[in-house]
């Protein structure tokens, strides 16, 4: 068994966690519920003062966090935005984040933002650009980078390998961890018919330094990734095999969209303990 | 094809309007055929040709800027009504999309876009501008940076006419033709009633917004939108007031701001020192001064050294 604590999430050990979402402010401030961690969206937070802050600071004070990004976008072809950087690394110093994630994906063309995920073709030229922009960017923040396999809906012509296998190289050339995401790789599995067991066997386990999981919304040809449900069985599957060969680690449940109570979210993410306990239990016999 | 090519290939595509009936188009941005520009970078697979898997991508790129813009908005909405906002959103994101990694900075340029493109807003131009301004100003005072307010008793100092006073960065002064302030409170308060999902419920919503819009008549008011403990507010200033404060935020002295505040005003002369002094108290109540960073700033005076 693999120990968790890794230089990839800053030698933490940290158990399940759940999305800082606005709709709990008021429950988590008011009720203080135990959750090992929160898991912010810096985007949301990277602004130069107001409400926001105030509700970030009153969370630091009581609970740990740790940032996700949704806009770095690693796989682009463009110059990393310096103005993002910055305000990224003033973040970073306020909540002392263990380590910081974002996609592996690209999302701007000229300056022009989609403000979405877009899949990378898995070429070994766009692995090199991905994994120099993610040294650039750990070089500037000063804290270890895990990226994240995203969900898709298309592929394209010019791939000279599986996602994971792109996967592999990137984090490879760059040094980084990987964020997980068990529920992403279930999905683009079921868009691009392929056996996400290969996947989850194939990424390399030392460098995991967190998994995802979520629900997701099934349509006639294909499944989208809407964080809006429950995790299904397969992705429990999925999350257990995962589990298996990366050992104890953080593990973050999001759901962004009908977002129900806290304890619901709670509750839901705390089914994770099942296959934790496992992984304890294994290594104790 | 390398990846920038690629790169710029999808994203013209994921950027390009949608039809009336929200599908991607058939014409592709270079004019050719859309399915034949997709199928260049993008493999079909058993149940999606590639045109399709594209669909996924320029749909969702247009539900989500599309709907931000409609949070930020809802004023302009309720003054332009659901089907004109639709289109002017379309083509505001169209001219000015997104150059900022976060989506709170896409309306920075609606204002200044619908200034240029009156055809949108018809005969309520005016009124469209007037609310676009300040659901902006709304948007910028909610995260604005603040700085440490000084105290009553720090503006003691302030007796010397050539001092700089600054105002906190968040503060936004506008004037306006319409008491747009009223009608965004009535528009949210609308929005917030509770969510039931018959039509009937919706369509009553819609009729209040069109009625808030309608019986709005002209006048002139002057506003500052600025925020007490983290909370965003529209607090009315009078005339004088907002000359002073827009004068004292254009970097003038404290004297020529006073100056600037009087010119032409109808309040008697021997009124005016005690409404200076009444307003200052209300300002420097809300926080609404910080230290200025100019050699000629504020100093903090010694306790008991007089007041404005």
């Amino acid at each position: 068994m693999l120990v968790p604590a890794s230089p990839f999430n800053g030698f933490t050990n940290y158990g399940i966690g759940i999305g800082l979402r606005a709709p709990h402010y008021d429950h988590i401030l008011t009720r203080k519920p135990v959750v090992d961690w929160f898991e912010i969206i810096s985007e949301n937070f990277m602004i130069d003062g107001g409400r926001p802050l105030r509700i970030l600071d009153q969370i630091l004070e009581q609970y740990r966090v740790v940032q996700h990004g949704v806009s770095m976008y690693f796989g682009s072809a463009e110059k990393l935005d310096r103005e993002h950087l910055r305000r990224l690394k003033t973040l970073v110093k306020r909540t002392k984040t263990p380590w910081v994630s974002d996609h592996l994906c690209w999302g701007s063309v000229d300056g022009r933002y989609t403000h979405d995920l877009l899949p990378m073709p898995y070429t070994l030229e766009a692995a090199k650009v991905t994994a120099q922009k993610i040294r650039a960017v750990r070089d500037f923040i000063e804290v270890p980078i895990a990226v994240e396999n995203v969900s898709s809906y298309a592929e394209f012509h010019v791939s000279e390998m599986t996602e994971w296998e792109f996967l592999n190289e990137v984090v490879e050339c760059a040094d980084c961890g990987i964020l997980l995401d068990v529920n992403n790789i279930y999905v683009s599995s079921q868009n691009h018919s392929f056996n996400p067991m290969d996947y989850v066997n194939s990424v390399p386990a030392e460098r995991v330094a967190q998994i995802h999981i979520a629900g997701h919304s099934k349509y006639r040809k294909y499944i989208l990734d809407t964080h809006d449900h429950p995790v299904i069985d397969p992705v429990w599957k999925l999350y257990e095999r995962a589990i298996q060969r990366v050992g104890h680690t953080a593990t973050l449940l999001e759901w962004d969209d009908s977002i129900p109570s806290f304890r619901e979210v709670h509750d839901e993410a705390l089914k994770a303990n099942k296959f934790l306990s496992a992984t304890v239990l294994a290594k104790a016999v | 094809m390398k990846l920038a090519a690629i790169q710029k290939r999808m994203a013209r595509a994921v950027m390009q309007p949608l039809t009336r009936s929200e599908q991607m188009q058939h014409r592709a941005p270079d004019g050719s055929a859309m399915r034949k520009y997709a199928a260049r970078f993008i493999k079909p697979n058993d149940r999606l040709s590639s045109f399709e898997r594209l669909e996924i991508y320029n749909r969702q790129y247009w539900f989500r800027v599309l709907s931000a813009l409609q949070e930020d908005f809802p004023g302009l909405h309720a003054v332009l009504g659901d089907r004109r906002f639709q289109k002017m959103s379309e083509a505001y994101i169209t001219d000015c999309p997104s150059q900022s990694f976060t989506l709170r900075n896409l309306g920075a340029r609606l204002e200044t876009w619908l200034r240029k493109h009156p055809l949108w807003a018809g005969k309520k131009q005016t009124l469209a501008l007037d609310i676009a301004r300040l659901e902006w100003a709304d948007i910028e005072a909610f995260d604005g940076k603040s700085e440490t307010p000084l105290r009553l008793e720090d503006l003691a100092g302030a007796a010397d006419g050539n001092i700089k006073l600054k105002l906190q960065p968040y503060i936004w002064l506008l004037d306006f033709h319409y008491p747009v302030d009223n009608l965004l409170l009535e528009v949210r308060d609308t929005a917030e009633e509770r969510d039931f999902a018959s039509n009937a419920f919706q369509e009553r919503k819609k009729r209040k917004r069109v009625q808030a819009v309608a019986k709005l008549k002209p006048a002139e008011i002057f506003l500052a939108v600025h925020r007490v403990d983290e909370s965003v507010y529209f607090r009315r200033l009078d005339r004088e007031e907002f000359a002073i404060l827009t004068a004292l935020q254009n970097g003038k002295t404290l004297a020529r701001a006073i100056e600037i505040g009087f010119r032409k005003s109808k309040v008697p002369v021997e009124q005016r020192a005690s409404a200076v002094q009444d307003w200052f108290q209300h300002w420097a109540t809300l926080g609404w001064f910080c230290r200025a960073e100019s050699p000629k700033a504020l100093k903090t005076p010694k306790p008991g050294s007089g007041s404005v």
